[in-house]
């Protein structure tokens, strides 16, 4: 695998290294040894199956969730082992929030549904603070102008697009440093993901953000980095740029001329 | 005779299809056919059976109402003056006679016309095996005759299935129909012995009335509120007992415990379902009862030996399993993400179960509720066994009441006629636990439901 070297200014938020993930006896990850940088937009892509919505979990350790999976190698935020024996994961998952594929709205009201990760981490003293953190966050996540006058309405009644951004919102509210996307347009219409495109832009200003797409395009629009996968091996990564202009290895331009995929 | 009967009229349908399919797998050899071989013997087959099978059921059940009517106004017109009651009697003193039942009767005149009655019986089931066995031979000869190229034998047995299926379905909607509306017929009656407001607004039910003229008893009272209210009373306490055991079961199978301990523990909490309820109602009337009572006592409370609360103990044991198994498929029914959106905002589990899954699956879990509780209030061997017969109206659940389905049970046993108000308010009761039970199966269904699209 070929890491072709940065321009020099980035700080490294996120360090995987040899990490492998197992459901039961299969190995679905071979090693992968990934840098992941502050205030940046990385990208994973490539076929379907290859892995990336499992290297993705590992990093929240959403993984500890399914029964049967296990992961060994070393998965460092900020240099701390997130592994770590010691390390709690409410407050892993504090700092590394998550949104998925389909919009997840819980079944409660769209202010409930921002307010729900403050409540649980205790970050709002009175019933003002946890308004100013919903009103920020709906802000933040571009949804605020259209719903301000409904907050108390169910969120499940927004649309596929708002949905989304709602989640996005609720993930922004406990303020998180890294913001994991899987998939999160593949569920919308062109015009709710260009809404959510332009956002993950802004976003990226206050937060490191790895997202995964299965549509290059995309990954070319809004990302800095781009990480390609295939058959649970990182073959390559480096910057969108290069990557897309020049890749290196043969399985990454077949890909990205359509080959296969 | 009518096992053979049958045996034949099946054995010549049997060689109607094997003699039909050969035919048409002949014809078939030749040229092509609409429809395969065997639907051309299907469609023998069943024309030959099933006329004639309906045919010798409606014999068996018309010929002895038609002898019945001939023996009678054939002893009428041998001996005249008697009264209707008289030959009512006559009539089956010589039925029983020519079923082979002596009664050591030595009138002539019955002992004749038992005769007659046998000889009768005779020649009509000898016809009935003529008249059949020839129209089954008929209809094959018929049916067989059409066997052709372009015949739609495919056609003609899905169109018999189709009657079939409907004639079975018609049978069970009338069924229901017929039972609701004597339910609805009887209550009206119950109504004109009854004033309809004392029924529904009256707080006295005392259903002992004198039915014959030497018993001692008193004047009735029919007000039904105290006998619902008792329902009501132990519906509640069973559901005290079955709504968070039930429910907090559910969310353990379906959340915590591991697929190897569900595999075992389900079917344990679903063997508790399948206990016959006259075997709940023995345990609360033998050992719960007496052990409240005990209990009771020895913390200085006054329990009756009978009371709602033992009796509602039990009723919600009985309905834990009921609530479970519905909230475990509610629970279930909620979508892996909501799960993985709340454990990745860094909820931890009860969190989760308490914000996320229990909101989202609330709906279902109402609808759950709301069935297990037309459950209780319909359950009668348990009340029977275990709650009073008194009409008490009391919210305390340590004395003793009692409940609709006990009071109906305790009016149509013993000492009845039909045309008392004690045996008619049976009918008003059911109608109104009918209505009652109806329309909480009916908004429940239709949540659970809802809840059910919402997710799909
Ligand atoms: N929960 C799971 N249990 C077992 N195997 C899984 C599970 N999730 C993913 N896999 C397997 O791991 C491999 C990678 O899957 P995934 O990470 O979802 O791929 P991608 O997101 O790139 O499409 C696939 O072969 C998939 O079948
Ligand atoms: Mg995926």
């Amino acid at each position: 695998m070929s890491q072709k070297k940065n321009n020099g200014s980035l700080v490294t938020k996120i360090n995987s290294s040899d990490v492998r993930v197992f459901y039961d006896q299969t190995e679905a990850l071979h090693g992968v040894n990934l840098e992941i940088y502050e205030n940046s937009v990385t990208a994973l892509i490539g076929p379907s199956g290859c892995g990336k919505s499992t290297f993705l979990r590992c990093i929240n350790r959403m993984n500890d969730v399914i029964e049967g999976c296990r992961i060994t190698g070393k998965i460092t935020l900020d240099n701390e082992d997130i592994y770590d024996k010691g390390l709690d994961v409410v407050q892993l998952r504090e700092k590394v929030g998550m949104v998925f594929q389909k919009p997840n709205p819980f079944p409660k009201s769209i202010y409930d549904n921002i307010a729900y990760g403050p409540q649980i981490h205790g970050l709002a003293q009175n019933r003002q603070e946890m308004d100013e953190i919903v009103e920020n966050s709906l802000k933040k996540a571009g949804l605020f102008e259209e719903v301000k006058d409904r907050l108390n309405s169910p969120g499940t009644g927004l649309s596929g697009g708002q949905q989304q951004r709602l989640c996005i919102a609720r993930a922004i509210a406990v303020n998180p440093e890294v913001i994991l996307m899987d998939e999160p347009c593949s569920a919308l219409d062109p015009i709710a993901t260009a809404k959510i495109e332009e956002l993950i832009h802004e976003l990226r200003q206050n937060y490191t953000i790895v997202i995964v797409t299965h549509s290059m395009q995309q990954a070319a629009r809004v990302s800095q980095r781009t990480a390609f996968f295939h058959m649970g091996d990182l073959v390559e990564v480096g910057d969108t740029d290069d990557i897309f202009v020049r890749p290196e290895d043969k399985r990454t331009q077949d890909y990205i001329t359509g080959r296969f995929g | 005779m009518f096992p053979y009967l049958l045996a034949a009229i099946l054995l010549i349908s049997l060689s109607g299809f094997y003699l039909g399919r050969k035919q048409a797998s002949n014809l078939r050899s030749q040229t092509k056919l609409h429809s395969l071989p065997q639907y051309h013997g299907y469609f023998i087959a069943l024309w030959c059976g099933i006329p004639t099978i309906l045919l010798i059921l409606l014999w068996t059940a018309l010929e002895p109402i038609l002898l019945g009517s001939l023996i009678r106004s054939h002893l009428e017109s041998q001996s005249g003056g008697l009264t209707p009651t008289d030959y009512v009697i006559m009539t089956e003193e010589v039925r029983n006679l020519a079923a082979g039942v002596a009664l050591g009767t030595q009138d002539p005149l019955i002992l004749e016309t038992a005769e007659w009655m046998r000889s009768l019986q005779q020649s009509s089931q000898w016809s009935m095996v003529v008249v059949t066995i020839l129209l089954a031979m008929l209809i094959m000869a018929f049916t067989r005759s059409k066997v052709a190229p372009g015949f739609k034998a495919r056609h003609g047995v899905e169109l018999l299935f189709n009657g079939f299926l409907f004639i079975s379905s018609t049978i069970a909607i009338l069924t229901t129909i017929g039972i609701v509306l004597s339910l609805i017929f009887e209550t009206f009656r119950f109504f004109e012995l009854v004033p309809i407001t004392e029924f529904l607004f009256g707080l006295k039910w005392y259903p002992q009335i004198a039915i014959r003229a030497d018993q001692v008893a008193g004047d009735g009272a029919w007000g039904a509120i105290p006998v619902f209210s008792g329902t009501l009373l132990i519906s509640f306490v069973a559901m005290i007992v079955a709504g968070p055991i039930g429910l907090m079961s559910a969310i353990y199978f379906s959340e915590y415990a591991s697929p190897k301990m569900r595999g075992w523990t389900k079917p344990i909490l679903e063997i508790l379902a399948g206990i016959p309820t006259v075997v709940y109602g023995f345990f609360a009337a033998l050992t719960l009862a007496p052990l409240v009572r005990d209990g009771g006592i020895a913390i200085g409370l006054d329990v009756e030996a009978r009371s709602a609360l033992a009796a509602g103990l039990v009723m919600g044991v009985m309905i834990i399993p009921f609530i479970s198994s519905l909230s475990d498929d509610v629970i279930n029914a909620v979508p892996q993400t909501l799960r993985d959106g709340s454990y990745a905002m860094g909820a931890t589990k009860s969190e989760t179960i308490r914000q996320v899954i229990i909101p989202a699956a609330l709906p279902g879990i109402v609808g759950a509720f709301l069935l297990a509780i037309s459950r209780a209030i319909g359950e009668t061997m348990i009340v029977a066994m275990a709650a009073g017969l008194n009409a008490n109206l009391t919210a305390n659940p340590l004395e003793n009441v009692t409940t609709v389905t006990v009071q109906i049970v305790v009016a149509l046993i013993g000492d009845q006629e039909f045309d008392d108000p004690k045996t008619l308010s049976a009918f008003a009761l059911g109608l109104v636990l009918f209505v009652v039970t109806l329309i909480l199966n009916v908004v429940a269904l239709a949540i659970v439901k809802k809840y059910r699209e919402k997710y799909d």
